[in-house]
Parts: C-alpha cells; sequence; structure tokens
C-alpha cells in the first residue's frame, strides 16, 4: 500500500468516525426528548416524504427554492461519484473507467453535467446572500452572510471544481478519454495541453487530495452545523403531522408534575427534531405577521433557540443534571423571550410555507402553557380573560342568561334531541358582541330561509374554549372542553352549524381529542351545500352594485387550519353574481387580522398594529366593502378601517351578504 | 404571625334576579363566585405573608357548598382554610356574622399571634360593609377601613401605616397591631392560581367547624342572633333618561347645558 493510500484511509476512517460521533450525539440528543407516536401511517408517510423532501414541494413555492433543488438532487447524484472516489481511494483497482463505455459515457456526462450545475447553483446563492440577499434571510442571531452558509457553499463549490480539475488533468495525461461525454473537462484539459507530464500528474494529485480533505472535512462539518438539515430534513418529512390540524395534545392533570415545555427536554423528540431540521432559510420569518410587525416574535428563532438551547443544554442533561440555560427568558440566544411567545396569533402561516414541515406554532403554545399553567405569568390583561371565561364561560364576563338576547327579535327555537337536525352554535361574538350580533341574525335568516331544521341552546351554551386552549389555559380549557361534549352527547346533537372559524376549529378538531366525532360545518361551508342543493334560492338584482368593488380576506382558522378557500368564495358569487376581489396575499399566504390565538383580548403595543397592516393592504385594490367570514376578523378590520379613517368601506360577513341576496 | 383573610361566597349578582313575591334573591341556577372584593383580601394577605413570613389562614362562614370557595383560596396559597359551617348559623345578619367570624380568628389566635384580619371592603350580595368593623370591634382589633395601599408594616414595634382611599381624597393612618383591615380593588391586582396550586388544593384539607367547636351562645348567632330584618326588596325603578342638547354639532351647548342641569339637582359642589 502506498503512503498517499496510507494516509487516505486514515483520514477517511477518522472523518467516518466524526461523522457519526457528531449524529451520535445529536441522536442522543433527540432521545432526551419525550414520547410521541409519528410511526402510524408508514405508507402516506412514504408518499409525503416523496412529495415533500424528495419532490422539494415547498422549497420551490417560491423561485429561488428552484436553486435549493439543483443543490438537493446534485447532491444526490453524485454521491455516486463520490462513494467511488472514496472507494478508489481506498482500492485504487475499483473506479468507474473499468465500466463497459456503454455505460461509463453517459454516466459521465450526467456526473460533469450535474457538476455544472451544482457549480452553477453555489456561485447563484452565495451571490444572493452576498448581493441581493432578502430581509428574512437575517435574523437577531443568523445572518444571510454568515460564515456556515458560505463554508458549506464553498465546500461544494471546491468539490466541483476539484472534480474537473483532476478528470482534465486525466485527459491530458491520457488517462481518461475525451470526447462528448465529458465536455467541462475535455474543455479544460486543452488549457493544460502544453504541461509537462510531472506538471499534469502534480494536478492530478493536488485536485485529488483537495477533493479528498475537502469531503471529509464535508462528512464531520455535517452534524456539527446547521447543514445537520441534511441528515434530519427526509426523516422530519416522513415524521411530519397527519392529524388535520397541528393541536398540541392534552394534559394529564396530575398532582406533581409540571405542566406545558418549561424546560427543552420536555418538547417531544419531534420537537427537537425539528430544530435539527431547520436550515435558517427564513420563510417563516417573512411569512409570520407578528414578525412583519416589529413584534419580538420570529417563528425561525423559536426553533432556532430550541436547537441552541437542546445544544448548551445537553451535556447536563445526560448526567440528569440541571440545564444552565433557561428555555424561556432573556438569556438571548437559546431562549426564547415571553414577549415573543405572546406575539403569536396562531395563524399558521409559518408552518404552512415550512419546506420541511417544521411545526413551529405547537412549541409556542406548549411554551404558553407552561407559563400559565405552572407559573400563573401572563400579559395582565388576560388576568380577566381567564377569569371570565372560568366562571361565566365567555371572554366579556356577560351572564350566561344574555346569550340568547342576540335573536329576541326573531323566533329561534332551543335545539330539541330528536327533533331538531342541525345545532347552530352561535359562538360568544355571535351571542355578546354587537356587530356580529348582525350577523347571527343574518344567518339565521338564511337558514329560516333555507327551511333548514335548525336550534340554538341558548343560554346553556358555553365558550368552545379556543382562546383558552392557544393562550395555553389548558386546564380551563380542559374543563369547557368536557362540558361542551357532555352537554353535546347528552341532547344527542350530531350536526353542528358555527359561524365563527374558531368555534369551527375547535369543535371540529380540538374535541377529536376528546372522542367527539360530530359533522362540524362553517356557515359558509353550509349555505355553499344549501345553494348547490337548491333549498336556498337567491334573487341577485342590484346586489352587486350595492356590494360595490369588493375584496375576500381568508380567515387562519377557516382557511390555513381547515382548507376551506373556495366555499365562501362560491357564496359570495352565488350570492353578487360576481367573484369577489382578491388581495395580493390570498389563501394559503394570507395575512392574519391579527386576533388570532387569543391575541384578541391582548394589548398590541410594540411595532405596526397587524390590523392596519392588513387592513392597508386590503386597500390596495380600492374596495367598497371587505368581505370576512369570521367575527375577530369582522373586529379587526372595522377597528383597523376607523384608525385609519376609512370606515366608508364596509365589512360584511359573507352571512350578510347571502341574507342581503335573499330579498324582501 | 397570623394573617386572617375573610371571604364569603356570593350569588353572581350580573345574573342574580330578585323573586318579587318572597323578596329574596332567587338563587337557584345562579353561580357562586367568590366575593371580588375579597380576592384582594386574600392576595393582600397572600403578599404580607410572602414578604413578611408567618400564615394566611382563610375563614369563611357558610353552607357545606362554601367548601368549593375555600379551596379555591387554598389554590391562590393560603396556609389553611376554615369553614364555619352549622345550621345554627343560618340566616345571619351581619351582627351575628361578626360574631361567629370574631369566635373563630379569636380560635384561631389562641395557636399564633394575631396581626391581622383583611376583609373584602364590602360583599356585592348584601353590600352593608358591616362584618369587618363588626369583627374588629368585638375583638378590639384597630379598624382600618377602605384600605388601598399597605405602607408599611413594622412587627417590631407592632405598628401598621395604610393608606385609606375616602371620596376625593387619600388618608394615611398609622396605628396599633393588631388591626383589621377592610380593603378596596385598587389595592392589588389578584394572582392567578396554577394548576399545580389547583391540583393540591383539591386534596387539602378543609377544616370544618360547627357551634360545637365554637361553643356560642345560640341566641347571638343565626336568625336568633340577628336583629334585622328585610320588609321588602325591589330593585329601584329607573327614571327615563334625557339627552340634552346635540353634543355632536355643538359640544359646547349641550356641555353649559349639562352644567346647568347638575348645578339646578344640586350635584355638582360648587
Amino acid at each position: 500500500m502506498t503512503s498517499a493510500r496510507l494516509l487516505f484511509t486514515a483520514l477517511f476512517a477518522a472523518s467516518i468516525i466524526g461523522f457519526l460521533a457528531g449524529s451520535y450525539r445529536r441522536f442522543r440528543l433527540l432521545l432526551l426528548g419525550k414520547k410521541e407516536n409519528r410511526f402510524d401511517r408508514p405508507l402516506e408517510r412514504l408518499r409525503d416524504m416523496l412529495v415533500y423532501a424528495f419532490g422539494q414541494k415547498r422549497v420551490m413555492a417560491k423561485p429561488f427554492g428552484v436553486n435549493h433543488t439543483i443543490i438537493f438532487w446534485s447532491f444526490l447524484v453524485l454521491l455516486l461519484p463520490n462513494g467511488e472516489f472514496i472507494l478508489q481511494g481506498l482500492f485504487p483497482a475499483l473506479t468507474f473507467q473499468r465500466l463497459p463505455i456503454a455505460v461509463l459515457q453517459p454516466l459521465t456526462l450526467a456526473f460533469e453535467a450535474v457538476s455544472l450545475l451544482a457549480l452553477a447553483a453555489v456561485v447563484i446563492a452565495a451571490a444572493r446572500r452576498l448581493f441581493f440577499a432578502p430581509a428574512y434571510l437575517n435574523a437577531s442571531y443568523v445572518k444571510a452572510r454568515s460564515v456556515d452558509a458560505f463554508l458549506i457553499l464553498g465546500f461544494i463549490g471546491i468539490l466541483m471544481m476539484a472534480y474537473f480539475g483532476m478528470h482534465a488533468a486525466s485527459i491530458a495525461q491520457g488517462k481518461e478519454a475525451a470526447g462528448w461525454f465529458a465536455p467541462v473537462s475535455t474543455l479544460l484539459s486543452r488549457a493544460l495541453a502544453g504541461s509537462s507530464s510531472e506538471g499534469l500528474e502534480t494536478v492530478v494529485a493536488v485536485c485529488w487530495w483537495i477533493h479528498a480533505l475537502v469531503l471529509l472535512a464535508f462528512m464531520i462539518y455535517i452534524p456539527l452545523s446547521k447543514h445537520m438539515h441534511i441528515l434530519a430534513a427526509i426523516p422530519n418529512c416522513y415524521f411530519k403531522n397527519m392529524e388535520p390540524a397541528s393541536i398540541p395534545p392534552r394534559e394529564e392533570f396530575v398532582a406533581g408534575r409540571e405542566f406545558g415545555v418549561g424546560r427543552v427536554v420536555q418538547f417531544t423528540w419531534k420537537d427537537l427534531l425539528d430544530g435539527f431540521s431547520c436550515t435558517e432559510c427564513g420563510r417563516c420569518q417573512a411569512a409570520c405577521p407578528a414578525a412583519a410587525t416589529g413584534k419580538s416574535l420570529n417563528p425561525r428563532q423559536i426553533v432556532h433557540d430550541m436547537k441552541v438551547n437542546l445544544l448548551k443544554n445537553g451535556p447536563f442533561l445526560h448526567n440528569g443534571g440541571a440545564p444552565v440555560l433557561p428555555l424561556i427568558g432573556d438569556q438571548g440566544e437559546g431562549s426564547s423571550r415571553e414577549d415573543a411567545l405572546w406575539a403569536c396569533t396562531t395563524c399558521g402561516a409559518c408552518m404552512e410555507v415550512c419546506p420541511v414541515l417544521i411545526e413551529q406554532m405547537p412549541k409556542i403554545v406548549k411554551m404558553r402553557r407552561n407559563l400559565v399553567e405552572t407559573h400563573a405569568r401572563f400579559p395582565e390583561e388576560l388576568l380577566n380573560l381567564f377569569e371570565n371565561m372560568e366562571q361565566r364561560s365567555n371572554p366579556w364576563g356577560i351572564a350566561p342568561t344574555e346569550r340568547a338576547k342576540w335573536c329576541s327579535s326573531l323566533a329561534v327555537k332551543p335545539f330539541v334531541k330528536g327533533e331538531t337536525e342541525y345545532l347552530f352554535f352561535v359562538g360568544c361574538a355571535g351571542a355578546f358582541d354587537a356587530r356580529n350580533k348582525g350577523v347571527s341574525v343574518a344567518l339565521a335568516t338564511v337558514l329560516n330561509a333555507a327551511g333548514v331544521s335548525w336550534g340554538i341552546l341558548g343560554k346553556d351554551e358555553k365558550c368552545c374554549g379556543d382562546s383558552l386552549r392557544r393562550l395555553g389555559n389548558e386546564y380551563v380549557f380542559d374543563k369547557a372542553a368536557k362540558e361542551n361534549v357532555a352537554q353535546f352527547n347528552e341532547k344527542g346533537v350530531t350536526k353542528v352549524i358555527t359561524q365563527c372559524p374558531h368555534c369551527y376549529h375547535t369543535l371540529k378538531n380540538d374535541y377529536r381529542q376528546y372522542g367527539a366525532n360530530w359533522e362540524i360545518l362553517h356557515h359558509s361551508e353550509f349555505i355553499a351545500r344549501l345553494l348547490k342543493e337548491g333549498k336556498l334560492k337567491l334573487k341577485l338584482k342590484h346586489k352587486v352594485s350595492e356590494m360595490g368593488r369588493s375584496v375576500i380576506h381568508d380567515s387562519c382558522y377557516l382557511g390555513r387550519h381547515n382548507g376551506l378557500y373556495e366555499a365562501p368564495r362560491e357564496v359570495f358569487s352565488a350570492a353578487t353574481g360576481a367573484m369577489p376581489g382578491e388581495m395580493a396575499r390570498q389563501k394559503e399566504d394570507s395575512f392574519c387580522c391579527g386576533a388570532g390565538g387569543g391575541r384578541m383580548w391582548m394589548e398590541e403595543c410594540s411595532g405596526e398594529r397587524i390590523n392596519l397592516a392588513r387592513v392597508k393592504e386590503s386597500l390596495e385594490g380600492k374596495p367598497d366593502t371587505i368581505c370576512v367570514s369570521c367575527p375577530y376578523c369582522l373586529t379587526m378590520f372595522e377597528d383597523g378601517l376607523k384608525d385609519i379613517g376609512a370606515d366608508r368601506v364596509r365589512v360584511k360577513d359573507i352571512a350578510e351578504v347571502v341574507a342581503a341576496g335573499l330579498g324582501s | 404571625m397570623l394573617i386572617v383573610a375573610c371571604i364569603k361566597q356570593v350569588p353572581d349578582t350580573t345574573q342574580v334576579k330578585i323573586d318579587p313575591v318572597t323578596n329574596t334573591l332567587v338563587r337557584q341556577g345562579i353561580p357562586i363566585i367568590v366575593n371580588p372584593y375579597d380576592t384582594n383580601a386574600l392576595e393582600e394577605s397572600l403578599r404580607l405573608r410572602d414578604r413578611f413570613g408567618g400564615r394566611v389562614v382563610a375563614v369563611s362562614m357558610g353552607p357545606p357548598n362554601a367548601d368549593v370557595t375555600l379551596r379555591k383560596a387554598l389554590a391562590l396559597g393560603v396556609n389553611e382554610a376554615v369553614l364555619l359551617s352549622d345550621r345554627a348559623f343560618g340566616g345571619a345578619d351581619t351582627l351575628a356574622t361578626s360574631c361567629v367570624l370574631s369566635a373563630a380568628i379569636a380560635k384561631l389566635a389562641e395557636e399564633d399571634e394575631l396581626t391581622l384580619v383583611v376583609c373584602g371592603k364590602q360583599t356585592i350580595d348584601g353590600d352593608t360593609a358591616q362584618v369587618g368593623p363588626g369583627i374588629a370591634t368585638r375583638m378590639g382589633l384597630t379598624q382600618l377601613t377602605l384600605v388601598d395601599s399597605v405602607e408599611n408594616l413594622d412587627l417590631k414595634a407592632r405598628r401598621i401605616r395604610v393608606r385609606r382611599k375616602l371620596e376625593g381624597r387619600h388618608e394615611i393612618v398609622e396605628a396599633p397591631l393588631p388591626a383589621l383591615l377592610t380593603v378596596v380593588r385598587e389595592i392589588n391586582r389578584p394572582r392567578y392560581p396554577t394548576v399545580p396550586h389547583r391540583l393540591d388544593s383539591l386534596k387539602a384539607e378543609v377544616k370544618v367547624w360547627d357551634n360545637k367547636v365554637l361553643n356560642l351562645d345560640v341566641n347571638t348567632i343565626g336568625l336568633k342572633g340577628s336583629p334585622t330584618c328585610v320588609r321588602r326588596i325591589f330593585s329601584p325603578e329607573r327614571e327615563k333618561g334625557e339627552i340634552l342638547g346635540d353634543a355632536l354639532r355643538d359640544p359646547a351647548g349641550a356641555t353649559g347645558l349639562l352644567v346647568e342641569k347638575l348645578v339646578q339637582k344640586d350635584l355638582l359642589p360648587l
């Protein structure tokens, strides 16, 4: 064995050990997390992994993502020649050169082409970071021009160049054939044409060693950097959330436990894997309404801080010790600030855009649970909300006996077991909020016009507990959920119509954790069905002119969380004879009104108000009417329009648009 | 140091109706809450204990189901909870109530040095504001009502300095301990119970003392010990309001009319 081969063998062994040791250390950290079953439905998981990881579906949702897809697939293809490279380094006889020409030539062409593409892609990526980095690449602790990013791009670029250099010199030496199948190496070999044989030998050796050293360094470096995502992101797509909504599980209220997540090891292994899967691409940051309006929350930072916290505390935690860096606090990198956690509207925009399906929002809710339940620490304006919810089962603390007052002008029947088909779950806003009572009345009118058998629970209706759950007050939510499920079951409720996407989501998705399995319909969905079935007849005359120019806003809890985008639009066009106008950010990209996640009940003191940002966007199309399908959105838009003196623009719920289309 | 917080469970008065026939509160189906002023009394007691040490005992007189109210106090962190419950205590007015509460507090003070009794300013059902002063008088405690701030507690000199919230002014009073405070809502913001505390409170013991324990003369407690009798209870008729001028178009004119009216009715001290 030559001394060079011996040296390479030793280096290779060292880098494999480095790689395995680094990966194992990360893997052991994952095992510190709590249990979570993400092993069900293997075939669907496999399918999603192919679509999202190998198919790079979300990555390519942004044009620049194509560049990443090129690097990703180049990486996969070039695993072959790099594998050959290592094998040949260990056992010189094992080389592709021994393959039959009919195989070798197309293979060589493929490697050359892919290497060239990869080289171009890393140059473009580096140039983007250097000269036209989008704002979302920069966060508090990780910058667009980070050493980490350039190191990896440099590694890949050098590997490609060394690859070409090595083969060009071999061609010049006459050891490899020139030709159409190796266009880049052949071209480069011409530049080396006049060199001496020693010179060429040196070029080959230098390129070979550069290639070898970079490749081996790369292996050691992967598990130690953010490029751990190369290993973690693919399984992360496999272990994605398969439930219809991303909701943290119920808690068991047993004395002597801690509640929520206050220490990093209270996250599940999947939460921790999210941390290693994050590449700091910043897309969640770009989509987040809180981050966009200058709040301290940045969903990317939440995931980053969790990872840093795990890495810093890991060595101590393994020995059963206490963490040295708190998970929630003002200690800088590795700790999430409380005000950041409270800034989340749980709109889900971060999860919608994450290319590797990281779940940022549930982590925030888990940490809120810890603050509320274990420490009773939360913004002071929530104290009244929590007490009102617990005492009077509505956010305003209004007497439950007032719940049915909205319909005093209508003959609304109570829900009767065995007789009434649909329960209209009015919701707190629909029952108590002056403006939203009008929406309840409009919907009641529509239901009556269609001859639907429906009724209400009246003063027995209780809050669904949406805000409680998103705010982390799981203990009080748990009580509310159990009471509601028991009442529905006792009254024989099977079909429910809601006019609030938050009630809709909570009854439909959250209550599944309590064994509920009713048919829950948002009013837009139900009206669309009535129209389709011909049960609801609308008069179109002059309605379009009454609406004027209109624009539609997607509620986060209807849209992103439940995928209902078409129903409100269908209903709108049926009622007015025209499709509504669209905002720049619509459907999956819709921008939150600012009221979700319990933010409805909190002050918004820092940065621009989220509702103003959205109202301004909605006014770009110079609408006369903004059409919404959520009580919170309705309030936030009306408030926002008043704030900027644009309240000549009306805000209408879809039910009101339909009711107006009924004629009198 | 012993701090006794007196709390009462009351019907949620935002939901209360009066039975026009019997002239009593319709209590059926009305949720029960901790008297809001008492939540501030509890909070102040806990804060003083957290600062100066000692124990807080929550005391309530009421039916057996008042246990729930005391568990809420336990969930907030009081050291002990005592329910004073006996059929003989029933139907008590403020005089008889203060008699029972005083006896219970005196009994608690046998084991520990009584420093403070803290009550809410009044309850939202009776609204008399008499029980606190009643206890202070019976027990010979310094009576400090309408406290909105405890400025100083000097345990060595056995003195307390508080700020009282009076109409249009504040009064700072220094007085000897032991004292009874009645507190207003502005004194603090009550804490929120943590889940671990809530869970512990479900298992904690609420002591129940009946008249066998307190051994009071039956003529001084309950209905028999209550000289007050309710003749009639009713919601006052509200006179119809009136809109003065047009504040939108002529704010100055409307304000002038309002001032005139207030002066006329002698509602504006000039």
